[in-house]
């Protein structure tokens, strides 16, 4: 359980971002405002074109706001340089996309690899890339191009590439948005035990309220830019 | 791993990669061909004037001896002769040059046979009649011709009654006196050729002779081979120019374009290595590091080619010696890798710039 006095993990205050179309302004969030606690579960809900994919984006280090701020681990996001954010996204965050994103001329291994290697952590922490596998259930399938896997593995595989650099936060937008029912379960049955057991900390958006729910301890609405926090209970 | 990467995108597209290896073997080849043959002519043609075997060469003043033309007094030699004991041979010849550069040599044979201290001849005899000729053993093998046959020179039948080793002043000889006739050479020569004793003093005699017909240049022979490499060499460098000018910007052509559709068609790739924290620098050097290897590749490949395709040349055009300059299959590895990354560079900084948002948030 965390408490209020300690700092988050992420703190994200009047958050706004604006994309510029030639002279149209899209605004895609409006103001957002946010603590995640290490090692929560948050769910993010919302429909299509609410500004979800635009957090995930700046919090990941991926996007510049436009304005308000974004501090994670400590670290204040909105005065980083190109190169700082960079080093951002090999350090702090992992991110997992609704397309399962894994390069598709490597092996399964390999793509977990070049994440380390980018990382500059090649060879290091065998021990924790064996542990990953083998929660995710993966280990059989290491040597396969991601063509040959099935959408479920291909997205465990993406996870563990994510997870490999031990990130503080786990980004994860729609992970099972391609996903059958059954191969949903078993992602979300793989997200929730790595938050429970290894104590990682998880956003997740999602469209399905019904996984949300089970998985998070938090759901947090987001509409026309906007967070609204329902009251549990 | 990273390495691992550029081989499999390499091999991702076999036929895209073979295609660029293809054309920058080509861009090497032109270039290494190119230089090998004006390289090759150059060189064959001073070796044939060193092979002649004299010290000083007298020849008309600023046309050079590879233009036609007579007009020095055949009574040079023997008045030189006469006057400088220590000259023990002074010849004359004529030199005429048709249209396709191959000159005719008009010589008395037993005059070069001495100077040169023997011209080899594999089959048949010197001339005897007028309307007979000797070729060089590559002329003929160019030409197709054997003892025997008839050659059409200066527009006259010639019988080829022998056929004499390669690199001795010409390729195609005629007696002195039948040049003249057709000419209207009487009593000229195109240049003429000195030998001294041994051990004599050349630059002496070479300052005499030249205050002695001061309408005349007076070169020692190897004075005169240096000049013409390097004013020879001057003229084909520019044509040579614009050839290595053309197969460089080919090569940088094929690899950009290569390079431009393999960015293009990896944009979500790219997002993905920047999403997982890939910087700029290492996107762009994945991008250049498959250039290089194209590059070497196609290098290697190159230097295949060239060779093949001196082989051809020999086979099809024995009269088109084709030199490799140690210094040029350097230069064109060093121009290739040049125009290679030059052509790379616009589609590796516009992957290293690309947004990793945009190739990754739409579906
Ligand atoms: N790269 C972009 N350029 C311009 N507009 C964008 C871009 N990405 C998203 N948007 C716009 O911003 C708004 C929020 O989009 P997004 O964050 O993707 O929402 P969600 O993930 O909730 O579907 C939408 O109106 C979308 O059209
Ligand atoms: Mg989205």
């Amino acid at each position: 359980m965390t408490t209020n006095t300690e700092r988050p993990l992420i703190r994200i205050r009047d958050l706004r971002k604006v994309y510029r179309f030639g002279s149209v302004d899209v605004p895609a969030l409006r103001g957002v405002s946010m603590d995640v606690q290490a090692g929560e579960f948050v769910a993010l809900l919302g429909p299509s074109g609410s500004g979800k994919s635009t957090l995930f984006h700046i919090v990941g280090g991926m996007l510049a706001p436009t304005g308000g701020s974004v501090e994670i681990d400590g670290v204040r996001l909105e005065s980083l340089s190109d190169a700082q954010r960079t080093e951002l996204r090999k350090s702090k965050v992992g991110f997992v996309f609704q397309r399962f994103n894994l390069l598709p001329t490597l092996t399964a291994e390999e793509n977990i690899r070049i994440a380390q290697h980018i990382a500059g952590r090649a060879g290091k922490d065998e021990g924790h890339f064996e542990e990953l596998v083998r929660i995710l259930g993966i280990r059989h399938r290491m040597r396969h191009k991601p063509s040959t896997l099935s959408g479920g593995e291909q997205q465990r595989v993406a996870i563990a590439r994510a997870l490999v650099n031990r990130p503080p936060i786990l980004l994860a937008d729609e992970p099972t948005g391609n996903l059958d029912s059954e191969n949903s379960l078993v992602v979300l049955e793989v997200l929730k035990t790595l938050n429970r057991d290894f104590g990682q900390t998880v956003m997740m958006i999602t469209h399905n309220p019904d996984a949300a729910q089970e998985c998070a301890a938090r759901v947090l609405h987001m509409r026309d830019g906007r967070i609204s926090e329902p009251r549990r209970d | 791993m990273v390495h691992r990467l550029v081989l499999r995108n390499l091999l991702h597209r076999p036929l895209r990669t073979l295609l660029t290896i293809l054309a920058v073997a080509v861009e090497v080849t032109m270039i290494v061909l190119m230089v090998g043959v004006s390289e090759g002519l150059l060189t064959e043609s001073l070796r044939r004037t060193r092979g002649v075997g004299a010290d000083i060469l007298i020849r008309p003043q600023i046309s050079s001896a590879a233009i036609g033309g007579a007009d020095i007094s055949a009574r040079l030699p023997s008045m030189l002769q006469d006057r400088y004991p220590l000259i023990t041979q002074a010849m004359g010849a004529t030199v005429f040059t048709p249209g396709n550069l191959q000159t005719i040599t008009g010589v008395d044979w037993d005059q070069l046979d001495a100077m040169s201290g023997g011209v080899v001849l594999f089959e048949g005899r010197p001339y005897e009649a007028p309307f007979e000729a000797v070729v060089d053993e590559v002329y003929a093998r160019q030409e197709e011709i054997t003892v025997g046959q008839a050659v059409e020179l200066m527009g006259r039948d010639f019988d080829v009654v022998g056929i004499c080793e390669t690199g001795k002043m010409s390729r195609v000889f005629i007696p002195l006196e039948t040049m003249s006739d057709l000419q209207g050479w009487q009593g000229r020569f195109s240049q003429v050729y000195i030998k001294v004793a041994e051990g004599s003093d050349i630059r002496a005699l070479i300052d005499e002779l030249r205050e002695l017909i001061p309408n005349r240049s007076v070169d020692s022979v190897e004075d005169f081979l240096a000049l013409t490499a390097t004013s020879v060499r001057q003229m084909s460098s520019q044509f040579v120019n614009i050839i290595i000018s053309i197969a460089v910007s080919i090569g940088f052509i094929v690899v950009m374009l290569a390079m431009y559709t393999a960015v293009l068609e990896r944009t979500r790739e790219i997002g993905i290595l920047k999403a997982i924290g890939a910087s700029k620098l290492m996107i762009g050097s994945i991008l250049m590091r498959e250039t290089l290897i194209l590059s070497v590749a196609g290098i290697a490949c190159g230097y295949g080619l060239s060779v093949v395709g001196r082989e051809l040349v020999s086979i099809r055009y024995p009269l088109i010696p084709v030199i490799f300059v140690p210094e040029w299959l350097a230069g064109a590895a060093v121009l290739t890798v040049i125009g290679s990354a030059l052509g790379a560079g616009y589609p590796a900084w516009k992957a290293a710039s690309a947004d990793p948002c945009e190739t990754l948030s739409y579906e």
